[in-house]
């Protein structure tokens, strides 16, 4: 103990550099989770957070026995789950195919161009799926120029979840595939050269040397992404969600703004966001469970 | 060395450039089209769509953006909320980072699990708003830049790096009765400029994209980066009748609103799309320290 206070004493600096992170994290980080402790209570911003009434469980089963409930809930659950399924294997086809390219200019530039679209921002990316899926916009140009009929995307709930998840792979899938390559890089080109010696095929080779190389990091991409499945991409959704598609477009963390900062039900928000917060835990705790059984030990933690 | 292919191998080969080709095209177009419609008479563009005809061009739709207060003011919002921001959340990085990379730090546990614990528990959107409010940071600058400075990510790769650099030059420096804090602005920042590079560049970026906080914690329109001015006109349809000059009918407005979106969707990405060439490499670096490390 004296000998750690000794060591503190003579290192000050070391704290002093320490605290505006440790500072900035209790504040804005450890006070919110203080804070959910609104869902459990009457929240009046008069009374404050002590002062505040404990309601127990109440707003957890108001949410649960709400009508919409789940709509809400199965919209996040669909929007998520089909968006990881179709999203998760491009980025590795796209590493694979680029890796079949012998000429490094062309792979390069190639990457340069696949990569773009990470650095427009989704609202941005989301104007453009409006201004090309509009009525009177490109696409439908073609629609009307091929079979007559425009299609109104936005405004029709079917269309949400394919125009999210394919507009979410158009940004990332090249980016996404960074990873990848740099893993088949590391691949020893002996290990090809010896393969075809011993008459392997193409595809041969693809599926026993070059797919086992990235299957760790394969591993660690589908537990991160899976344990995201509730915090998906909020921001997008609540960009392309129209009077319209709401019945699709509803998931917990628009619900939760809406709720929170449109009606001002603090406490109903709050819990809302905690019971999405819960189900995201308990799913990353459960891939990586999986993943770990089907990967020879090798998860996430 | 090359080998000897079989039909099937060359043919798969073939296929793999024809749809890296199609892939190529598929994230190309779209991008161009919004490019050359930026550029076209909103006229001709509203009747005839993308054309080839040089006389179907104009520079309308720009000089209307950069006539456009709201939008210039946004620009000149998010370059200092992004540079500031960069820089806060570097400075916070490293400062964070090298303590946990000194051999010996008492109470480096105690800091590492406060830091990581952040990473997969957090309090919520309604309970960040109440603490902003409670801080008086609604409405105000700090609301963009300060909370979220804090990244854990970034702190574990300080001091990643901080601990590749070379014992040997801070022992050296310590037998010269150098002290930490000497030692840390004398030898270890000097050899971070890398890191702090790429770190910054990732907060840029991210933060000239972002427009959430902003939206949920900024109410005064003359604070709003330019995200936020793009979501108005592209996502709610809200040209300001202040841009188009005089006479401003509904139809003109109508008119002219398709090309104000094309124009200021290649203004706000134009910057990132420009500079991102040069900074590849140093991109790729970022993911790469971030995912293996």
């Amino acid at each position: 103990m004296k000998k750690n206070l000794d060591y503190i004493k003579k290192n000050r600096f070391l704290y002093l550099l320490m605290a505006p992170a440790f500072v900035l994290t209790i504040v804005f980080k450890y006070l919110p989770m203080y804070g959910v402790i609104i869902a459990f209570k009457d929240f009046s911003y008069r009374k404050g957070i002590m002062g505040s009434d404990w309601v127990g469980f109440k707003y957890f089963s108001k949410f649960l026995y709400a009508p919409n409930f789940e709509l809400i809930f199965l919209n996040t659950l669909k929007l998520s789950i089909y968006g990881l399924i179709l999203g998760f294997p491009v980025p590795i086809l796209l590493a694979l195919m680029l890796n079949q390219l012998r000429k490094v200019g062309a792979k390069k530039n190639i990457q340069l161009m696949l990569y773009a679209p990470n650095f427009i921002s989704v609202l941005v990316i989301v104007g453009m799926v409006f201004i090309f899926l509009s009525p009177t916009g490109p696409i439908n140009k073609l629609i009307i120029f091929f079979s007559g009929h425009p299609v109104n995307f936005m405004s029709e709930p079917g269309y949400f979840r394919p125009i999210y998840i394919l507009s979410g792979i158009w940004q990332g899938a090249g980016w996404a595939s960074i990873i990848y390559v740099a893993a088949l890089a590391g691949v020893d080109p002996e290990l090809h050269n010896a393969a075809t010696i011993d008459g392997a095929s193409l595809l041969q080779r693809i599926r026993k040397i070059d797919l086992p190389t990235i299957k760790p990091v394969m591993a660690i991409v589908f537990i991160l992404s899976a344990g995201g499945i509730m915090a998906i991409g909020f921001e997008k959704a609540f960009l392309m969600q129209t009077a319209l598609n709401v019945t699709t477009s509803e998931i917990l963390p628009t619900y939760v703004y809406k709720v929170g900062l449109k009606s001002g039900d603090y406490s109903y928000s709050a819990a809302i966001g905690l019971f999405n917060s819960v189900i995201n835990v308990i799913l990353l705790v459960f891939v990586n469970f999986v993943v770990k059984k089907l990967n020879e030990g090798e998860g996430l933690y | 060395m090359q080998f000897k292919h079989t039909r099937l191998d060359r043919f798969i080969l073939v296929l793999n450039n024809i749809l890296l080709t199609l892939g190529v095209l598929l994230v190309a177009v779209p991008l161009i089209y919004v490019v050359m419609a930026s550029f076209m008479e909103p006229t001709a563009l509203l009747n005839k769509g993308i054309s080839f005809n040089l006389s179907d061009y104009s520079v309308d739709g720009y000089k209307l953006i950069l006539s456009n207060a709201a939008m210039l003011r946004g620009f000149g919002n998010a370059l200092f909320y992004s540079a500031a921001f960069a820089f806060v959340t570097v400075a916070i990085s490293v400062f964070a980072g090298f303590p946990l990379s000194v051999e010996g730090f008492v109470g480096h546990k105690f800091f590492m699990t406060v830091f990581v614990i952040t990473m997969f528990f957090g309090g919520g959107l309604i309970p960040t708003f109440l603490v902003i409010k409670h801080l008086h940071m609604l409405n105000t600058v700090w609301a963009v830049i300060i909370p979220g400075a804090v990244n854990v990510w970034n702190i574990i790769l300080a001091r990643t790096f901080f601990k590749g650099i070379p014992k040997e030059l801070s022992e050296a420096a310590k037998m010269d009765g150098a002290s930490e804090l000497r030692i840390f602005f004398n030898i270890v920042l000097p050899l971070s400029k890398p890191i702090m590079f790429v770190l910054g560049l990732y907060a840029f970026v991210g933060q000239w994209n972002s427009f959430f906080d902003a939206m949920i914690y900024l109410e005064n329109a003359k604070l709003f980066p330019l995200q936020l001015v793009l979501r108005s006109i592209l996502i709610q349809n809200q040209v300001s009748p202040e841009m188009i000059t005089d006479r401003a009918q509904v139809a003109e407005l109508k008119r002219l609103s398709e090309i104000i979106k094309y124009a200021s969707i290649v203004i706000s990405s134009l910057p990132l799309l420009v500079m991102y060439p040069f900074f590849q490499k140093y991109f790729e670096k970022g993911v790469m320290v971030g995912s293996l490390k």
